[in-house]
């Protein structure tokens, strides 16, 4: 599986989120040969961590199960994962990629059976769930994982779990003995897909995300609403497990502000909004607050807005919070002055939500390959980057729907390149 | 009313803000305020002022000259300088602040009796007769503010405060008999006297 065959018409596509797999896909299906390198276990990036899609509030896994039949089917299509990209030599139309693959210490003979985990003993904390809940040392990254199998967490190497859940396997698919490896192999152009993280919601000192239990970040929240995340679907308070009826928002968590990320994350007052929906459907008698500076909720979305303006138990309040302080019971309270107004509050919530922008996930240092930022950190369009595309939130803070189009779009202009090498080969 | 706020209300008649960009320090800074709420929220003497920076900003735009500029807002600012720390638009508000109580004065419009006006023009006196402060002097003017009777009551009030500073060698009584200054006192205030004439060009060009 590892063997990749490659030549400088072939297409490098890095990240398997949805913008990489997209790209990938769009170019595999117009006949292109394309590698897809995916650092973690699994395809799907942090699409696959989502409950619900906006405006529709449908299930991200129905499009993911589309997208991997299609990877599945396509011969044009060769994907690593547990593979990063170190380094990028060369120039458009004849670059060669070095690629360090981790050792995932289960083959392809894996069914997915789930007998390695029963026997592995160690716990570590799961990062599909951003940390809520506690997976195996050997696991299934998640339900719908691409490819289905499982993966050996590399602490539990050389330790009794390792034997044990080889000795647990009827199908000799775990190997111990897997190593670290580098390959190298041409290719004509990129699509560079590496996507996002959640900005760092405890540098935001006064909300006090690190000292505050009842303090949560909107991804966290989201694997809160899924009923496959760690509290089963439940939406209740990280501090002692009580229903959270009463939740706020705070929007601009870290966006749109100079001490944090200098740009608008786009996606983050309609995901709050989506949110609101999770908790008016799960409570009757829930409260919503949203605190925000302004709502940017764009062309179609206006109607998914004034929906969730119109509900009773929702209260927008035109304000970003000043501080969080929690009184003897761990409720946290709101502090601030509004801008309708200029009153002085003071509110107690269940839980506070902080919708957290979107950071790009790889760092200008960390590229392996030259490549024009800019001041948001972001790859910019720009000749100096070859024949090396930006898709999806590498390029720019986008929602799905978006990063889709852009990613469709950067697998025509890696199109474009290898079809001109193509043409001077002849 | 000086005349100089005569001169700047037909001037600026109807734009208050454009007012404030020419004239008041860090004052173009202004329009860049998106009404977030976190510098007033922050503020941690904001609950006793009459209106929070981001009040003050919003007044400006919507041109409410009088009430700004004869707000005590700008004079009840500590310097604790937490909204510029926090403002998502990085706005000198601290320095703002202290821009419009500056022109506010210049003008003539700073509300009678404002305690923190009034201390800072003691200070300033006190400041410029020897180019260092004289606490003892300072202490001093500011206990008989408000009259003989009031000031010992005050000086009594602060005895052990008084006796503490000189203790720790903060205060001396010497002070009182001149006291310690900079070497070149005529040149420092030749220097201020030039700094202040530059400033009151600046605003009369402006009027």
């Amino acid at each position: 599986m590892t063997e990749v065959v490659a030549t400088n018409e072939t297409i490098l596509v890095v990240g398997g989120g949805i913008s990489g797999m997209t790209a990938a896909l769009e170019a595999a299906e117009t006949g292109k040969q394309v590698v897809l390198v995916e650092k973690r276990p699994y395809l799907g990036g942090r699409v696959s961590q989502l409950y619900k899609y906006f405006p529709k509030l449908c299930h991200p896994t129905c499009g993911l199960e589309i997208n991997q039949r299609r990877a599945k089917m396509n011969p044009n299509l060769t994907i690593l994962t547990m593979a990063e990209v170190t380094g990028l030599e060369g120039e458009a139309g004849n670059y060669t990629a070095t690629v360090k693959l981790s050792p995932r210490y289960v083959n392809d003979n894996c069914t997915a059976c789930g007998e390695c985990a029963k026997a592995v003993e160690a716990e570590f904390d799961n990062e599909y769930d951003y940390g809520m809940s506690k997976r195996k040392g050997a696991y299934l990254p998640h339900v719908m994982a691409h490819p289905m199998q499982y993966v050996l967490d590399p602490r539990i190497i050389g330790t009794d779990d390792a034997q044990k859940a080889k000795d647990a396997c009827k199908y000799d698919a775990i190997d111990l003995d897997m190593e670290e490896r580098e390959i190298k192999f041409p290719c004509g152009a990129v699509v560079w897909a590496t996507g996002w993280q959640p900005y760092d919601a405890a540098k935001i000192q006064p909300y006090g995300y690190d000292r505050y239990e009842n303090v949560i970040t909107n991804v966290e929240f989201e694997r809160m609403a899924d009923p496959k995340g760690p509290t089963g679907g439940k939406i209740v308070r990280p501090s002692d497990g009580k229903e959270a009826k009463n939740v706020a928002f705070i929007q601009c968590a870290g966006s749109r502000d100079r001490n944090h990320l200098f740009h608008c994350s786009r996606i983050c007052c309609m995901a709050s909004l989506k949110q609101t929906h999770y908790v008016t459907e799960a409570y009757e008698d829930a409260q919503v607050t949203i605190y925000y500076i302004d709502i940017r909720a764009i062309d179609r979305f206006e109607d998914f807005y004034q929906k969730v303006k119109a509900k009773d138990n929702v209260t927008f309040t035109k304000s970003k919070v000043a501080n969080i302080i929690t009184d003897k019971d761990g409720n946290p309270i709101c502090r601030g002055v509004d801008t309708e107004g200029y009153n002085r509050y003071e509110n107690t919530h269940d839980l506070v939500v902080l919708a957290t922008g979107m950071e790009p996930s790889v760092t200008k240092a960390d590229f392996p390959v030259d490549i024009v930022i800019n001041r948001e950190g972001f790859i910019e369009p720009d000749p100096a980057n070859g024949a090396v595309f930006a898709a999806g939130v590498a390029s720019d803070a986008l929602d799905v729907n978006r990063a889709v189009q852009n990613a469709t779009g950067a697998a025509l202009k890696a199109i474009q390149v290898v079809n001109r090498v193509a043409g001077a080969e002849g | 009313m000086s005349d100089m706020n005569t001169a700047m209300v037909e001037k600026y008649r109807s734009n208050f803000l454009k007012e404030v960009e020419a004239n008041v320090e860090e004052g173009q800074w202004v329009k860049m305020c998106m009404q977030c709420g976190v510098c007033s929220g922050s503020c941690p003497l904001g609950p006793y002022w009459a209106h929070p920076p981001q009040e003050i900003f919003m007044m400006i735009r919507a041109g409410k000259r009088e009430e700004v500029l004869s707000s005590d807002s700008m004079w009840m600012c500590t310097s604790c300088y937490n909204c510029i720390v926090r403002c998502p638009r990085e706005l000198p508000i601290t320095h703002i602040m202290h821009g419009l109580a500056t022109y506010a004065k210049k003008l003539g419009l700073v509300p009678k009796n404002q305690p923190t006006a009034q201390f800072s023009q003691i200070f300033w006196d006190n400041m410029m007769k020897k180019g260092r402060v004289n606490e003892l002097k300072l202490g001093l003017s500011l206990y008989f503010k408000d009259g003989f009777g009031q000031g010992i009551k005050n000086a009594l009030a602060n005895q052990k405060l008084g006796m503490n500073m000189m203790k720790a060698k903060r205060m001396s009584a010497a002070e009182f008999f001149g006291g310690h200054g900079v070497k070149d006192v005529a040149g420092l205030q030749k220097m201020i006297k030039k700094a202040e004439e530059i400033e009151a060009a600046k605003l009369e060009a402006n009027k």
